[in-house]
């Protein structure tokens, strides 16, 4: 019987080369993409456009637009994030080198934890240009270090989620339209959690009125990390 | 393989006259709630089906768990049965809630805690079938489903946990009572027997229906390998 945390190579990694797998991944993926700029401007476009929509859409008036702000920019990074993460592993799937990946004696988890720290980026990238957008745009102050935090670990639980639910869709025959079906439901928590916290935060309430939905977040990151860890070799595997 | 089962002949007559004895029970024996009226019959179904669909998902992420641990195929059969039973049930539980909703709250839907986890638990395990079905080779979608069997069940509590934080008026019969609560009703003895017998009656049906549906994945299964070898000799 094996265990659920089976490494593939039991007698090969060290905590050193470990990092360095993750590093080598990393560097590949921020390297193409700054040779490319492709992933990253698209995001910020379609962010952009997505905040046009609900602009006009909701005709947001000042008073309707200050309670409806978080909820806009929220979907924005949900949106723009799903379509960041579908490109996953897009270079790896087109040329082939997912085999070369997976034939190199390295463990598993490192090329699920490379391509989360660079989707990770890059969505983190994509939020910093867009809030001070969004600040321009609809005048509410979005520039407080709480609200900066949950934004950064509600976008962790998000991407890091989304990675593995990538990892699956990139094996079904309709990639592209899998990802959001399996991700929205399963993402649910966090992305509620993150809106009412920083709802709370925006509108100035003290610390014990979020604590509750900022401990959501924070479980969830942990919950799905140990989760992601312990199956990411059951999807890989051929 | 394809010979009957004598003990799921039995398991299915039993649960077919448990079906009949359930709904004797629910419509003549249990009494008529005095405030709601016969709407309140409606109830027993609503928590019964409710129960075996968290039932059904708890044994799709326990199937899931023994099968990435044992690589038996069998367990991925019940795992993905179980999914496709829970669906339904919860998809039973939704709609009778809101058949009831709709004179005691007078609305068919409102954005509580519990429904919408019921909600969120039924998208999920949607898409769980979905990816079933979208997923080519055996063994893949073996432990890609698997994986997602389990994944969908963790986020279930935190879904809860994350609506809670808002007020919840879904009345709570069994246990600790909410006073902001509608709809609630204190249980006579007469009520309590029925639900535990409805409930009951719920149950065999589950393991009836379970049984004939990892059957059938086990034969299709069987037939699609006898097909494979047959093209290819």
């Amino acid at each position: 019987m094996k265990s659920l945390t089976h490494n593939s190579n039991d007698h090969l990694p060290k905590t050193g080369q470990y990092w360095r797998v993750v590093k080598t991944i990393v560097w590949k993926d921020l390297n193409i993409e700054i040779r490319q700029k492709t992933l990253v401007s698209a995001l910020l476009i379609f962010s952009f456009m997505v905040i046009l929509i609900f602009t006009f859409a909701l005709e947001l008036d000042k008073s309707t637009r200050e309670n409806v702000a978080i909820g806009v920019l929220w979907v924005t990074f949900v949106f723009s994030s799903t379509l960041g993460l579908n490109q996953t592993f897009a270079y790896e799937k087109d040329r082939g080198s997912l085999e070369g990946m997976l034939l190199s004696p390295i463990d598993y988890t490192a090329i699920f934890i490379g391509k989360f720290i660079s989707t990770y980026i890059f969505v983190v990238i994509v939020e910093i240009i867009v809030i001070p957008m969004f600040y321009i745009l609809y005048g509410i102050p979005l520039f407080s270090p709480v609200f900066l935090l949950i934004v950064l670990l509600g976008s962790f639980g998000y991407t890091l989620v989304g990675t593995l639910l990538a990892t699956i869709a990139m094996r079904t025959r309709a990639r592209e339209i899998m990802l959001p079906i399996l991700l929205f439901p399963v993402s649910m928590p966090i992305v509620i959690a993150a809106v009412q916290c920083s709802n709370a935060i925006i509108s100035g309430a003290n610390w014990g009125q979020f604590s509750s939905a900022f401990n959501i977040v924070v479980v969830y990151d942990i919950i799905f990390l140990g989760v992601a860890i312990m199956t990411f070799d059951y999807l890989i595997q051929e | 393989m394809l010979k009957p089962n004598p003990r799921l002949q039995v398991l299915t007559a039993s649960s077919l006259i448990l079906i009949a004895l359930s709904t004797y029970m629910v419509l003549i024996y249990a009494p008529r709630e005095i405030i709601m009226g016969e709407v309140q019959r409606i109830f027993y179904y609503h928590v019964s089906s409710g129960w075996i669909g968290a039932l059904a998902f708890f044994v799709t992420l326990i199937t899931s768990i023994i099968y990435l641990a044992t690589q038996n195929e069998r367990y991925d059969h019940v795992a993905m049965s179980s999914a496709e039973i829970g669906v339904v049930f919860t998809t039973m539980n939704i709609v009778s809630g809101s058949i009831w909703a709709r004179p005691v709250w007078n609305t068919w839907w409102t954005w509580d805690p519990r429904l919408t986890t019921a909600t969120v638990m039924w998208l999920l395990y949607i898409a769980y079938l979905f990816l079933h079905a979208g997923l080519e080779g055996h063994d893949r979608r073996r432990h890609i489903t698997a994986v997602y069997g389990i994944v969908a069940f963790v986020s279930v509590p935190l879904t809860f946990m994350a609506i809670r934080i808002w007020r919840t008026i879904h009345p709570v019969i069994i246990g600790s009572v909410d006073p902001d609560a509608e709809g609630q009703f204190d249980m006579t003895t007469k009520m309590t027997t029925t639900l535990l017998f409805t409930v009951s009656t719920f149950t065999v049906m589950y393991f009836a229906i379970l049984w004939h549906r990892v059957r059938i994945q086990s034969l299709l299964e069987h037939m699609s390998k006898l097909k494979y070898q047959m093209y290819n000799n």
